[in-house]
C-alpha cells in the first residue's frame, strides 16, 4: 500500500442553506465510505481561506494566498491506496467534484527508492 | 452524528433575524453574509470533524462571533440598529449586549419582528409570502421560484423590489401592544395561510416541496402562538385550520403520487395526532367575541375530518359554516364549495342550480374545479355527455401534472360517480 494526499481545491460555496447542508451530508458519506474501506490514513483538516504568505531572505510577510478562490485549497486527507490509478479512482466520489471543486492526488514519497 | 433534516435553512431563519435586529435593517445584506459564511465554516469544519453535539448551538455561536468581528470592525463606517447604538459603541458594553441578543427568547421575537416586517403594507401579498419564505425559511431565491413555479428572474425581481421596501422601512417593526401592531397582525395570518396553501394547492408538482410549504406555514403559526401578544383566538384557528388540513395530506395522494378526491381518500390513512392538535387549538380559538374566516374554514375542516366517511359528514353545519364564510369573506370559489355541499345533502340537481346562482360565476371560468364539480353533478344526474364536456374543459384548465392526473382519470373513467370537489378548494384563487 502506498500514501497519497488529496488536495482540495475551490468548491463553489455560494449555495442555499438546504444545499449547503446536503452537500455536507455528502462529504460525510463519502469519508464513511472511505474510512470503512480502510483507505483513510488521516482525515485531514479543513483549512480556513486566508493566511499569510513568508517570502526569501528578507522573510517578507504578506496576506495570501493570492490564489483565485477557485485555486485555494481548502482542506486535505491522507489516503491509502494500492497505487496511484486507485487514488485517483477513489477520489472520483468527492462531493467538491460536484460544485466544481478539484481534487488533487498527489502521491507522498516513499522513504525507500 | 447526522444533521437534522433542514437544519440549515431552519436556522437561516433564526440567525438573519437576530442579526438584522443588531445590524439594523438596512443591513439585511450584511446579515445574510454572516449567515452565509457561518454555513460555509459548518460545511468546512463538520465535513471533516463530524457534526458537534448541538449543532444549532455551533451555528449560533459562530454567527454571534462573525457578528462581533464586523461590528468591531465597521463601527465608524456604518450604522448599526439606531435602538441599540449605545450598547454597540463601547467596548466595554459590546460583548456582553451582543450575548444578551442572542438568548433564546430573543431570538424567538427577533423571528416576531422579522414576520411582521416582512408584512409591509406597501408590499403586495405574493411579494410578504415569498419574502417571509425566503428570510424566515431560508429557501434561496430559486427554491421559492420553485415553490411558487415562477422563473428565477422574476421572483429574484420580486424578493429584491421586496428587500429594498424592508431595508427602507428604517426599522424592524416593534411586536410590541400598540395600534400598529394590531393593524398588522391579519395580514401576518394572511401571509401564513397563503404560504399553508400554496403549499396545499399550489402549482409545484412535486409534493415534496408542497408539503414543506405547509410545514413551514405551521411552524411560523407556531411562534406566533408562544408569545402572548400574538397568541390571539385568531392565531388558533389558523393554527388549527393548518394541523386539520395538515392531517390529511397523507391520504391525498395514491400510491402512485395521483390526487384524490376527498370522497375518495382512505381516512385511516390521515394523521390522528395532527386531528387531535388542531381539535385542541380550535377549541382554545373559541374564546372571546372575534369570528374570523379560519374559524369558519377550520370549523369546516373539522367537520370533515372528524367524519368517518364521506356519507355521515354533516352536510348541513358545512352548509351553513360556509353561508357565515360567504359574509365574511365574499368569494366565487367559497360559494361553489357551499354549491357541493349542498348538492351531498339535497342531491346534484340541487347543486347543480345553486352553482348556476352564484353571483360573479364569471370569475370562475378560469377554475378547473368550477368545471370538474359542474362535471361530477351532471354525472350523477345521469348526462354523461355534457359531463364530459365539462372535465375537458377542466382538464384544458389544469394548474400542474397532479391536477390534469386528476381529470384524465375523471373523463375516462367516469363510471364511478364521485365528487370532483378537490380535498380543499383554495378560498382566495378566484
Amino acid at each position: 500500500m502506498s500514501e497519497f494526499i488529496y488536495l482540495y481545491r475551490g468548491g463553489e460555496t455560494n449555495r442555499s442553506p438546504e444545499r449547503m447542508q446536503q452537500t455536507m451530508q455528502k462529504w460525510m458519506a463519502w469519508f464513511k465510505e472511505l474510512n470503512q474501506k480502510g483507505h483513510v490514513r488521516d482525515q485531514g483538516q479543513p483549512l480556513e481561506r486566508v493566511g499569510k504568505l513568508v517570502t526569501g531572505k528578507q522573510k517578507t510577510v504578506t496576506d495570501g494566498p493570492f490564489a483565485e478562490a477557485k485555486d485555494v485549497i481548502g482542506g486535505f486527507t491522507l489516503i491509502e491506496a494500492r497505487d496511484l490509478e486507485q487514488a485517483v479512482e477513489l477520489s472520483k466520489g468527492c462531493p467538491i467534484l460536484e460544485v466544481e471543486g478539484v481534487v488533487e492526488v498527489r502521491p507522498v514519497l516513499k522513504m525507500n527508492p | 452524528m447526522e444533521p437534522e433534516d433542514h437544519l440549515f435553512r431552519r436556522e437561516a431563519g433564526r440567525m438573519v433575524a437576530t442579526l438584522t435586529r443588531i445590524f439594523g435593517v438596512h443591513n439585511l445584506a450584511l446579515a445574510e453574509d454572516v449567515v452565509q459564511d457561518a454555513f460555509c465554516r459548518a460545511l468546512e469544519v463538520w465535513k471533516f470533524r463530524g457534526v458537534p453535539e448541538n449543532p444549532s448551538a455551533w451555528l449560533l455561536t459562530t454567527a454571534k462571533n462573525r457578528a462581533l468581528d464586523v461590528l468591531r470592525r465597521e463601527r465608524t463606517a456604518r450604522t448599526f440598529a439606531p435602538d441599540l447604538r449605545r450598547l454597540l459603541e463601547s467596548e466595554w458594553t459590546l460583548a456582553p449586549a451582543v450575548e444578551e441578543l442572542f438568548t433564546p427568547k430573543q431570538i424567538q421575537d427577533d423571528q416576531l419582528r422579522m414576520m411582521f416586517s416582512c408584512c409591509h403594507p406597501r408590499l403586495r401579498e405574493e411579494a410578504q409570502v415569498a419574502l417571509v419564505l425566503h428570510i424566515l425559511c431560508g429557501f434561496s431565491v430559486g427554491e421559492v421560484a420553485g415553490a411558487f413555479v415562477s422563473t428565477h428572474t422574476a421572483m429574484e425581481k420580486r424578493i429584491s423590489r421586496a428587500k429594498k421596501v424592508l431595508a427602507g422601512s428604517r426599522k424592524l417593526f416593534d411586536v410590541t401592544d400598540s395600534a400598529d401592531f394590531a393593524a398588522r397582525l391579519p395580514a401576518v395570518h394572511r401571509a401564513l395561510y397563503l404560504l399553508f396553501n400554496e403549499g396545499y394547492h399550489g402549482a409545484s408538482a412535486e409534493s415534496v416541496v408542497r408539503a414543506e410549504l405547509c410545514y413551514e406555514a405551521m411552524r411560523l403559526a407556531a411562534l406566533l402562538r408562544e408569545n402572548s401578544l400574538t397568541s390571539t383566538p385568531a392565531t388558533n384557528a389558523l393554527s388549527a385550520l393548518m394541523s386539520l388540513h395538515a392531517a390529511r395530506l397523507p391520504g391525498r395522494l395514491d400510491s402512485s403520487g395521483e390526487l384524490l378526491s376527498l370522497f375518495d381518500q382512505d381516512r385511516s390513512r390521515w394523521d390522528a395526532q395532527l386531528v387531535a392538535e388542531g381539535e385542541q387549538l380550535l377549541d382554545r380559538s373559541a374564546v372571546g367575541s372575534d369570528l374570523t374566516e379560519y374559524h369558519l374554514e377550520a370549523a369546516i375542516a373539522w367537520a370533515h375530518t372528524t367524519a368517518h366517511s364521506a356519507h355521515n359528514t354533516d352536510w348541513g353545519m358545512i352548509v351553513s359554516l360556509y353561508d357565515k364564510l360567504l359574509v365574511l369573506r365574499p368569494s366565487p370559489v367559497v360559494a361553489l364549495n357551499r354549491a357541493i355541499a349542498m348538492a351531498q345533502q339535497e342531491g346534484p340537481g340541487r347543486g347543480l342550480a345553486e352553482i348556476r346562482s352564484i353571483a360573479k360565476s364569471k370569475r370562475l371560468a378560469r377554475y378547473p374545479f368550477y368545471h370538474a364539480a359542474c362535471g361530477e353533478l351532471e354525472l350523477r344526474s345521469g348526462r354523461q355527455e355534457v359531463a364530459r364536456e365539462h372535465f375537458r374543459t377542466a382538464l384544458k384548465l389544469a394548474r400542474n401534472p397532479m391536477e390534469r392526473q386528476f381529470f384524465e382519470q375523471r373523463l375516462t373513467a367516469p363510471a364511478k360517480a364521485s365528487s370532483s370537489c378537490e380535498d380543499r378548494s383554495d378560498h382566495q384563487s378566484a
